[in-house]
């Protein structure tokens, strides 16, 4: 009796927990897709989506900060997901023995640095010298946040393939000892190419990481308003145009244009999630059964 | 004798608690009063409420004061929408915001904005035409104003900014900023960024100025807080307070003191104009 009344009360709370995630992200849609409605005219649209920023001259164009964000995120991923596979590699057999624990351990305390730590120590030691090393620009660019970013999501990469190795290997450990095989080679021969679930995850929430940040981009990436020519020119990504035009005067259509900003994030972050599940699907070449 | 000495002093200590609060007759308008104020919105505000708030909370412990930052356009939006009692700007609210909300602004001080380069940089002095140039990308390296040989790097703030649109409309006269132009999001960025950059250029608020940067004179008039109050250095904008509808109670006896002859050293100590 005690029993079942516990086990009501803890579903309970996990209903509640549940139906109010999922009412405030349903709010939230319904919120900017309210607020951004009286963009969805041809005329409106076409406003937007183009090249020109200049809020004061009647231009709201946001390509701009799309083409920053696409590709200051596709090159923090560039940089970090290689990385992340070959830290996890050398966590799991290919690397010597001694440094597998610290290493595992250093990517797990990465999590733990706050992104505003990463943005100031950056401005003090990295902008100065790519300005003085690469002699272009202000050293504010595509490259220095992509570096730091890449920083920024390379704990999420690794930790999500080290779970997707941890789970499989454990399956195949005495076959593959049977067959005599060294963990080298049961790593590349049996657990990596089984992996596909985890790779793909580690890299579409790498990804979404990487174009939700708004701290590293507005402290490190210069927020030019201008078309990302080189990995040194100064860019804006969405989510640094929203934070510094949000304090403009509200009743702006530089302020209507934000939620339009608001939308494409939140449609892309969903469309990458259920692209992830479509692709993720459960197939037979898994071992996770 | 030692009972006389005494009692001296506690007549002294008790004139004083009287005389106290008759001095500060500004704070009078506070007196029996209870309740909360809350502030929100420019951040240059941020020490002077402050420091107002402080002597206001020490003589009536019953009022309690809270004070945010968010920005001009977030001040304006707040007290708009009814979430605070008064909402800073430093800038004009629009004529749309005051139509929207019904507000009342309230100035209570003036801020110089100055150009602003690195320590390290040799130039010392910049017309009105060259910051011009500078800034709408005619001219591209210090050498051409008298400096080394480097490329002039670009430094802005945000459209929200009330620092910009004061710079923008009084230095600029609404003239172009290249696109390249990076942006930074507050007064304090600027300081750090132009302070690291030798080749920098930008503009802040003479309240935040320091020994890290410098502000080269301006055709020929010296950039500082005698020059902007003096009306020689034209580059200035107001602060303001703004409140929905005409304010009442404490709000109202707290605009009072700030506008008053009591809070000036308050403005004036921290690097303000009072009006």
């Amino acid at each position: 009796m005690h029993h079942s009344g516990t086990n009501r009360l803890a579903s309970a709370i996990l209903i509640t927990a549940t139906t109010v995630s999922c009412v405030t992200v349903v709010a939230i849609f319904l919120f900017l897709l309210h607020f951004s409605w009286p963009l969805f005219s041809p005329e409106k649209l076409q406003e937007i989506l183009h090249w020109t920023w200049q809020p004061f001259h009647g231009e709201f164009g946001i390509l701009p900060m799309i083409a920053g964000s696409a590709f200051l995120s596709f090159f923090a991923v560039a940089i970090s997901y290689p990385l992340g596979i070959g830290i996890c590699c050398s966590i799991h057999g290919m690397g010597h023995r001694c440094i597998r624990k610290p290493l595992l351990g250093l990517v797990q305390f990465m999590t733990s640095i706050p992104t505003v730590v990463y943005g100031f120590v950056a401005i003090f030691l990295l902008i100065p010298y790519m300005r003085t090393f690469f002699h272009k620009g202000t050293g504010f660019s595509i490259l220095s946040a992509a570096l730091i970013l890449s920083l920024l999501i390379l704990p999420t990469i690794v930790l999500i393939l080290h779970s997707q190795f941890s789970q499989i290997e454990p399956k195949i450990r005495l076959t593959a000892k049977a067959l005599g095989m060294s963990e080298a080679q049961k790593f590349i021969y049996i657990v990596f190419p089984h992996s596909r679930k985890g790779l793909i995850t580690a890299a579409v929430l790498g990804f979404g990481r990487a174009i939700g940040d708004t701290l590293i981009p507005l402290m490190l990436a210069g927020n030019a308003v201008s078309k990302p020519e080189s990995a040194f020119d100064s860019i804006r990504t969405l989510t640094a145009h929203i934070s510094l035009v949000v304090a403009t005067d509200s009743q702006s259509d530089a302020y209507l244009s934000l939620f339009a900003c608001g939308m494409i994030l939140f449609l892309t972050t969903l469309s990458v999630n259920l692209g992830l599940r479509w692709i993720t699907k459960p197939n037979s070449r898994s071992i996770d059964a | 004798m030692k009972q006389t000495h005494k009692l001296y002093a506690l007549l002294l200590l008790l004139s004083l608690c009287i005389a106290t609060p008759a001095m500060a007759s500004g704070l009078n308008g506070f007196k029996d009063h209870s309740g909360t104020i809350a502030i929100a919105g420019g951040t240059a505000h941020i020490p002077v409420m402050k420091a107002a708030a402080k002597r206001i909370m020490t003589a009536n412990p019953n009022i309690r004061i809270t004070i945010a930052g968010g920005g001009s356009g977030v001040g304006i939006q707040k007290v708009g929408e009814g979430l605070v009692n008064i909402g800073n700007a430093g800038r004009a609210a629009s004529s749309d915001e005051v139509a929207k909300y019904n507000l009342v602004s309230y100035p209570f001080a003036i801020d110089g904005v100055a150009t602003v380069l690195s320590s390290q940089n040799s130039v010392n002095a910049l017309t009105s035409a060259q910051v011009r140039d500078i800034f709408s990308g005619k001219i591209t390296n210090w050498k051409e104003v008298g400096g080394h040989d480097a490329a002039i790097h670009i430094y802005t703030r945000d459209e929200a900014s009330g620092t910009r649109s004061v710079y923008w409309k009084k230095l600029l006269k609404k003239g172009k900023i290249v696109d390249s132009a990076n942006v930074v999001a507050s007064n304090g960025a600027m300081k750090t960024t132009i302070a690291r950059d030798p080749d920098g250029i930008g503009f802040i608020s003479i309240g935040t100025l320091d020994e890290t940067v410098k502000a080269p004179a301006l055709d020929g008039i010296e950039v500082s807080q005698e020059t902007a109050k003096n009306g020689t250095y034209k580059i200035v904008r107001k602060l303001y307070m703004n409140t929905k509808g005409q304010p009442s109670g404490i709000v109202k006896s707290f605009i009072d003191y700030i506008l008053s002859a009591e809070c000036t050293d308050i403005i004036k100590a921290k690097g303000y104009l009072p009006l």
